[in-house]
């Protein structure tokens, strides 16, 4: 079974959120996803001071074997993006969760994640799917 | 149900993922397809190949019948052990299937592939009722590819080296002596590299697996089996050519033996037609070296020039570190091209359909 954090919020097209102290949200793809994906050769990230809208696309993730869409689980303004993955695409394999997150949004609204899975939710949610 | 190999539980034991491949249970990585991959082009790796299907051609109308069967010319066969690459027409010229026919001492024997297996005996018992021959499928027989450049080293180690240093590439051999019974070992191979396809009983497959595996070679899925075949431009049966494709646009025309002219074989008529009628598409490469991967059936423009051609495999080339891919075009693309990538018109440069060969950019 892949690692799910009991700290952190899902999508179920699987990316996970984060909402750090200063109150803005890391986004990365889940540990069942990287492992689904396979090797990630290439990351597109959405430019920093872009807006993102929950539940639409705000970048790609390719891996050998396919292109996903990555989508962001919150509105608001990309503050920051993970520079390593241009570099190191392969981060987002060794840790989905900490190196290999993609980007970070200044929600407009964060309770938007209200509606994202909590870690319970998203394990059924994997289950489900296989 | 999916078919196992006599590996299966190996290739679980090992770590293997698993995945339906063409009705088959199939190790697709044991964890990263690229690891697999570098250490075929640095070292070497094994794949079980087991799924793909022997098929033995014996009795004296042997020779008649694959002269007709195949468009390929088995007269081309001088000495047992040598093996030859062609296609297996349908009366329009389309490629029912490709595969490896060797000269054995007692007939000729095929390796055909595995998503193809009913069909091709199908076909092949079919057209051989007007033959004195007899067809027999042999699925008591395991067959593990041995690639990369230290492959041969590896396998002379384990099972000596006397019988296969003088192999010819594309030459293969019986084993003789004890525990090598039904043993034969050819100087082939898929991916561009130097190395070994080892047929063996089922039962002594498990056995080389592990000893193959002790002495440093590497485990590999059948996802860097693709991306080492593509790299070294080498055709997958149902992308490159189907039923549909003919050898000559899937750049398979050096398979085709034209000579002698009396030598009727299946599709022949087809593709003389179609030879002077000009064909209208071409197996290219594609190389696309900013951010992004070419995938299959995605299309493929060039300006100025009519028609749309349309990727046939692509993929990240873990030597090269970007895109490649094969396509089939109209024959006049000439350099450059356009391929439409979810909604971004990416350019990339066309090339001869070879990337890699031992390890090396070849373009």
């Amino acid at each position: 079974m892949s690692e799910i954090r009991s700290e952190l919020k899902y999508l179920s097209s699987h990316e996970w959120a984060r909402v750090e102290e200063d109150g803005t949200v890391t986004i990365g793809i889940t540990d069942h996803a990287q492992e689904a994906l396979g090797d990630v050769v290439f990351v597109e990230t959405p430019e920093v001071g872009s807006q993102v809208s929950a539940g639409e696309e705000a970048g790609v993730v390719e891996s050998v074997k396919a292109a996903s869409d990555i989508y962001s689980p919150v509105t608001g303004e990309v503050i920051a993006v993970n520079e390593v993955l241009e570099e190191a695409p392969e981060t987002v394999n060794e840790s989905p969760y900490d190196d290999g997150w993609f980007f970070k949004v200044k929600p407009s609204d964060v309770s938007e994640l209200d509606g994202a899975m909590d870690s319970e939710a998203y394990v059924k949610s994997v289950e489900d799917d296989s | 149900m999916l078919k196992q190999t006599p590996l299966f539980d190996l290739h679980r034991d090992m770590g293997g993922k698993l995945v339906d491949f063409g009705g088959w249970n199939m190790p697709v990585n044991y964890g990263s397809q690229i690891e697999e991959h570098h250490a075929v082009r640095n070292g070497a790796g094994m794949f079980d190949v087991s799924h793909m299907t022997v098929v033995d051609i014996q009795g004296t109308g042997a020779r008649d019948f694959l002269r007709y069967l195949l468009a390929n010319d088995v007269d081309r066969l001088k000495m047992p052990g040598k093996a030859l690459y062609t296609g297996m027409l349908n009366a329009s010229g389309g490629v029912i299937d490709d595969l490896i026919v060797y000269l054995m001492a007692d007939g000729y024997r095929l390796v055909v592939n595995c998503a193809t297996r009913e069909k091709d005996l199908a076909w092949i018992n079919s057209q051989s009722e007007a033959y004195d021959v007899s067809v027999a499928e042999r699925p008591e027989l395991a067959m593990i590819a041995v690639q990369g450049p230290l492959a041969r080293g590896k396998v002379h180690d384990l099972i000596g080296a006397a019988a296969l240093e003088g192999l010819k590439i594309f030459q293969g051999v019986p084993l003789s002596g004890e525990g090598h019974a039904d043993w034969f070992v050819a100087r082939t191979g898929y991916t561009g590299e130097d190395g070994y396809e080892i047929i063996l009983p089922a039962e002594a497959a498990v056995q080389l697996w592990q000893d193959l595996a002790r002495i440093g070679v590497t485990p590999c899925g059948l996802g860097a089996r693709d991306t080492l075949r593509l790299e070294a431009g080498m055709n997958l049966y149902g992308h490159e050519m189907d039923d549909d494709t003919s050898p000559l646009v899937a750049n398979m025309a050096w398979t085709v033996a034209w000579e002698p002219a009396e030598r009727n074989f299946i599709g022949r008529a087809a593709l003389t037609a179609e030879k002077s009628a000009g064909i209208s598409h071409k197996l290219v490469g594609l190389v696309y070296t900013g951010k992004g991967v070419l995938r299959a059936e995605q299309e493929v423009s060039a300006p100025g020039v009519d028609g749309v051609g349309v990727i046939t495999s692509g993929t990240f080339s873990p030597t090269l570190g970007y895109s490649i891919a094969l396509a089939r075009v109209p024959v006049g693309f000439a350099d450059q091209a356009v391929v439409n990538v979810r909604n971004r018109q990416l350019e990339v440069k066309i090339i001869s359909p070879c990337f890699v060969r031992s390890g090396n950019k070849v373009f």
